[in-house]
């Protein structure tokens, strides 16, 4: 809409930071730890950007992504175990089952607003939980589903995590800049509004959730895939799928092209840091701490930049900047 | 024209429009007033569409409004401006503009217009790139009324355009208003300042508790009983 009509231009530093992503395995000799890492910051940024597009840009707050990453991960996980088809199939078709859940799950939930609609998205998630454990017949229930995972090494999937990453990201970028995106904000601003200007809400709505449980529901493939084995308490998780999603976004700022991305690798990092208590240098009873201090963190960022990182960027940049001049002055 | 007949609407159980009928003519200010709670918005917010009717009539040149979505309404030349101003805070002034005309005729004159519009609140103009949150109330009113302009309403309904703003501010408002009606716009405010909006509209209806109980000139309801005890306190 605006007078820039280029679909999309990527600054130095998005470049740089692909480019660098790109080489780091190459610089240096991770070891299979910190390689597993890296993987799962790639899962955390796809499936944050994912949250981040219905909650932080449309403004529709979902506590149950879990719902669309179960699905995906279940969609390839399934096709293995009923039919041995690879799961890499299944990570082409995990996003599209999981828009056709969305879909579905939509036409009930987008009746709610506000809160309700984020406890509506809360109990669909947990329904499909329950679901996925009982129906033993179609899912093997609690047993989870197995497979040997494809490469030995971790630096495949990392590139594979790499690129569908950095295509989540730049798919919303794309997005954001098109009409639609601007309808998304209006949306998220007074939904009301934005009605009364003539935006068919549901329609735009249903986009936002399409193109959010889509990439939800490859990074549920992908995580069936690398990690080789699925169970209903993992992928439908309501704390450690849902709601780190939603960590994820607020950490790195909502409704920020970027945001998620950075959210993810403070998440991953801060997580393991003290799960790892502090990489071994702290007594061990300090791991037990890493829900507690990761939850501090949380509030903390909460509290004091409710933009996130990147949306408060400016922000802290200034603060820095002031601070060295003070320390050059003295 | 804008009818509507008969029309009933429920927010679930709770009925709070009972068998509404009036009209506006091509042209008009009609106001509606009344207290706090009596149905006013709800009236807009029914031939909008955001708020669909139990029963009832509601037609603009023939078409009947309740078939179709607030979407198409809004092609029809029916434009809500909604209480309390609803600006989108997180755009620009301009964006917000931009906003109100994205379809059809509106869209293909969108520079004609936002040039119009920004003539009307020259205020507007020099704060086009400014965020819509950061404008002050009445700045923040002029915005929503343009924004209501730029959709090329034939019918501009306006929810108590004077929510909220100073004295001063509200007679510019309706001002803006008697000069949005010479340009050949029919206009429709809800409004509960009662005495000041009489005095310039062409008829009016009196609504409590989701009912019209009065109809009228301006002056006409200016002189009833009923109306000065009741709402001017004379």
């Amino acid at each position: 809409m605006g007078e820039n009509k280029k679909m999309i231009q990527f600054t130095k530093w998005e470049i740089i930071t692909l480019i660098g992503a790109i080489i780091l395995p190459f610089i240096f000799d991770f070891s299979p730890y910190i390689q597993g890492l890296l993987i799962f910051i790639m899962l955390w940024v796809i499936l944050g950007s994912s949250w981040n597009l219905l909650a932080g840009f449309t403004g529709q707050v979902s506590f149950g992504h879990a719902a669309y990453f179960g699905v995906g991960a279940y969609t390839a996980g399934l096709l293995y175990f009923h039919f041995k088809i690879s799961p890499w199939w299944g990570l082409l078709l995990g996003g599209f089952v999981a828009v056709i859940f969305g879909y579905l799950l939509g036409i009930i939930v987008f009746r709610l607003r506000g809160p309700y609609f984020a406890l509506g998205t809360l109990a669909t998630g947990e329904i499909l939980r329950l679901v996925f454990g009982e129906e033993e017949w179609l899912t093997n229930g609690h047993n989870g589903i197995l497979y040997m995972t494809t490469w030995v090494s971790k630096y495949p999937y990392y590139f594979v995590g790499l690129a569908l990453a950095a295509a989540s990201v730049i798919s919303i970028k794309i997005i954001m800049r098109t009409k639609a995106g601007f309808y998304f904000l209006s949306i998220r601003e007074d939904e009301d509004a934005a009605a009364a200007l003539g935006i068919n809400t549901k329609k735009y709505k249903n986009i936002s959730m399409a193109v959010s449980t889509f990439w939800a529901g490859i990074a549920g493939a992908f995580y069936m895939i690398y990690m080789g084995f699925i169970d209903p308490e993992v992928v439908f998780s309501l704390h450690n799928i849902s709601i780190l999603s939603i960590l994820v976004g607020i950490i790195g700022g909502v409704g920020t092209v970027w945001g998620p991305a950075v959210g993810a690798v403070t998440m991953v990092f801060v997580q393991e840091l003290f799960r790892s208590a502090l990489f071994g240098l702290a007594p061990q009873w300090f791991s037990g701490l890493h829900a507690l201090i990761f939850g501090v963190l949380v509030i903390v960022v909460i509290l004091f930049m409710p933009g996130g990182i990147m949306g408060d960027w400016e922000l802290i940049a200034k603060r820095f900047r002031k601070s060295t001049r003070a320390e050059s002055e003295a | 024209m804008l009818k509507i007949e008969k029309m009933n609407m429920s927010y679930g159980d709770l009925q709070v429009l009972w068998d509404i009928s009036f009209h506006v003519n091509d042209g008009e200010i009609v106001v509606l007033v009344g207290a706090n709670g009596a149905g006013k918005s709800s009236i807009l917010k029914t031939i909008s569409g955001l708020q669909a009717v139990s029963s009832g009539n509601v037609e603009f040149d023939g078409i009947d409004l309740t078939k179709i979505p607030p979407s198409e309404i809004i092609k029809s030349g029916v434009v809500h401006v909604p209480e309390a101003r609803r600006l989108f805070n997180e755009m620009s002034v301009e964006e917000n503009l931009i906003m109100g005309s994205l379809h059809g005729e509106a869209k293909l004159k969108r520079n004609e217009t936002i040039e119009k519009c920004y003539d009307l609140f020259p205020r507007l103009r020099e704060r086009k790139k400014q965020l819509a949150g950061t404008l002050s109330g009445g700045e923040q009113q002029m915005a929503a009324v343009a924004r209501g302009l730029m959709s090329l309403p034939k019918v501009l309904m306006l929810d108590e355009p004077s929510l909220g703003l100073a004295p001063v501010l509200v007679k510019d408002i309706f001002d803006i208003i008697k000069s949005i009606r010479q340009q050949g716009i029919t206009v429709l405010l809800v409004e509960q300042n009662v005495q000041s909006t009489l005095i310039f509209c062409d008829r009016a209806y009196v609504l409590e508790n989701g009912r019209i109980t009065l109809e009228g000139t301006g002056e006409e309801l200016l002189n009833n009983e009923h109306v000065r005890s009741a709402y001017l306190g004379i």
